[in-house]
């Protein structure tokens, strides 16, 4: 374990910069991708299996790998 | 030294017959690829002369053991791409042509997509009105039944078995947290007291063994099929079962990838004394399947306790360090090295904000789709629409597959795709069979991955051996292959 916690250190690349970066981004970015994913459920809404529960249903796969 | 990563996968679809009267998927899959073949110029036979599918890996032949079928009698086809397309197991299934690196087996495999695609609309021509076949790219009905998407790597026969195993579970068993395609539910008999919404993967909850032969039941983390398809003293074709299907791109290349890189470090005996040994390797696949925070700390056979992202972040330094010192030339270097970076970039977005990989892996992608229209909706997750948009995710057709409207990235270009439904790869024999099918179908009886069989119309059949997988590429056979004007003359050239 103490090996690897060494090499993480070596390599701060990762956990500083999204320390760094993370605040300021995530509002903003989180705000863009919040109203893409509205906008695609909008959407899927019309290309959606009419009926969900009979679909489930008679989605049957007998024999495989 | 590591040999040439030589990869591919093989997928078995799965298939939906409606208004076909009671549902018979191996008639409705039949159905599908004729349709295809047939606007195709002409089928050309599969050759089984070769195939020995229960042979182990381990070095023993088994004894009173089922051997995995083979539908003799049902659709088997070649296609100019060097893929097989086929019947098995009651599924149509696609085989990617023998591809150099992860980059072209992407290619490959989404071109397998785009085939079946085809199909559905070739055999929507050639059935009457009311009648079609839909499509699924995915593992499982959710009804406990599961079919595979396998992947193929060749490996140097002389590498022992053993420490095949060793490296490898770890690694498969870690791995799920970017080859997930996501899946509402669980199948497993019982998960305790854990309640499972939703799970990393597809396949999880049919392991039932560390390794073994059996492919369809009592499913084994590292499946010993023997059956190299080139020449068996020298080669090895590791046939990995442990996977999903999967649609993102980004995941596609980092399974492959990853795991090429990962086998060359096992070729090259390269961990020392640095691997893993889990407690339980096939409980900590369903638990790492089941652990959407990554958070779980799995038990070591050592005592210590690691996270399925620690082990990932372990097998990256080593293999960073392989690079540095042995090159990635077995891998393709440029591949091999935006393998790590990717890897990288995945494993860190995966440790501080998994969720921001929704347009990079399937299993992100499905569960924020999923979660969104939960909420909209305020379902619970056993609401069938959850589960019906969790199947359409994987839709082969375009106007209808969530995963289209999600929009990911990508890693080949859509053109790119197209060439690969009809023309070989340039870097292995696959070229060669490609090729070959593409000027003189008519002429060829059958082909397998290790031999083409001309017909010449009076002689006796005649086989041209391919038994090397890195021979009949396009730098190879294309100056041969221009200056031959009919088959007769090719297998004059060739001495065969």
């Amino acid at each position: 374990m103490s090996e690897r916690e060494q090499k993480r250190r070596q390599a701060p690349s990762r956990e500083t910069q999204t320390v760094e970066e993370a605040a300021p981004a995530t509002s903003e970015q989180g705000e863009k991708i919040k109203a893409e994913l509205d906008e695609l459920l909008d959407e899927i809404d019309e290309v959606l299996e009419v009926n969900a529960e009979d679909f489930v249903k008679a989605y049957v796969q007998k024999g495989g790998q | 030294m590591a040999i040439p990563k030589v990869c591919g996968t093989e997928t078995e679809y799965g298939i939906d017959p409606r208004g076909m009267g009671e549902k018979n998927p191996i008639a409705a899959s039949s159905v599908l690829i004729n349709a295809y073949v047939s606007e195709l110029q002409r089928q050309v036979g599969w050759d089984f002369e070769d195939e020995s599918p229960g042979t182990d890996a381990r070095g023993f032949s088994r004894e009173g053991a089922m051997a995995p079928e083979i539908e003799t009698h049902l659709v088997n086809a070649v296609l100019t791409n060097g893929a097989r397309y086929y019947v098995d197991h009651a599924h149509p299934e696609f085989s990617t042509p023998e591809c150099l690196d992860a980059l072209e087996c992407v290619r490959y495999d989404k071109a397998g997509e785009r085939i079946l695609a085809r199909s559905m609309q070739a055999a929507a021509r050639s059935l009457p009105d009311g009648q079609h076949i839909v499509i699924y790219k995915n593992n499982s009905d959710r009804k406990g039944n599961s079919y595979g998407a396998h992947e193929n790597y060749l490996m140097d026969r002389q590498v022992p078995f053993g420490r095949i195993v060793a490296h490898l579970i770890p690694y498969f068993v870690t791995r799920q947290i970017f080859t997930g395609a996501g899946k509402v539910g669980t199948e497993a008999g019982s998960t305790g007291e854990l309640r499972v919404d939703f799970q990393l993967t597809q396949r999880a909850d049919f392991f039932e063994e560390e390794v073994g032969l059996e492919t369809t039941l009592k499913r084994p983390i590292v499946n010993t099929r023997d059956e190299p398809h080139a020449d068996a003293q020298k080669y090895r074709r590791l046939h990995v079962i442990v996977g999903d299907a999967n649609l993102s791109e980004v995941a596609t290349f980092l399974k492959v990838g990853v795991t090429s890189i990962v086998l060359c470090m096992i070729e090259d005996d390269w961990f020392g004394d640095r691997g893993f040994t889990l407690a339980a390797p096939v409980q900590a696949m369903r638990r790492v399947s089941y652990d959407l925070q990554l958070n779980h700390t799995l038990e070591l056979a050592d005592g210590r306790r690691a996270k399925a992202l620690d082990v990932q972040w372990e097998y990256l330094d080593l293999a960073r360090k392989y690079a540095e010192d042995r090159g990635l030339e077995p891998v393709g270097a440029e591949v091999g090295a935006e393998v790590l970076r990717r890897w990288e970039e995945v494993l860190t977005a995966l440790e501080t904000d998994p969720m921001s990989l929704s347009a990079q892996l399937d299993w992100v992608a499905k569960y924020r789709l999923l979660s969104g229209y939960r909420d909209r909706h305020n379902l619970s997750w056993d609401d069938p629409r959850l589960a019906a948009m969790d199947l359409q995710y994987h839709d082969v057709r375009p106007e209808r597959s969530l995963y289209e409207k999600l929009g990911m990235e990508r890693v080949v270009t859509e053109d790119s795709v197209t060439e690969a439904v009809t023309e070989p790869p340039a870097g292995t024999r696959a070229y060669f069979r490609g090729r070959c099918l593409q000027r003189w179908a008519s002429s060829i009886a059958a082909a397998n991955w290790d031999s083409l069989v001309f017909d010449l119309g009076g002689d006796p059949l005649r086989r041209v051996p391919m038994m090397e997988p890195l021979k009949g590429t396009a730098s190879m056979v294309d100056s041969l292959l221009e200056e031959c004007s009919s088959p007769a003359e090719l297998l004059e050239r060739l001495g065969s």
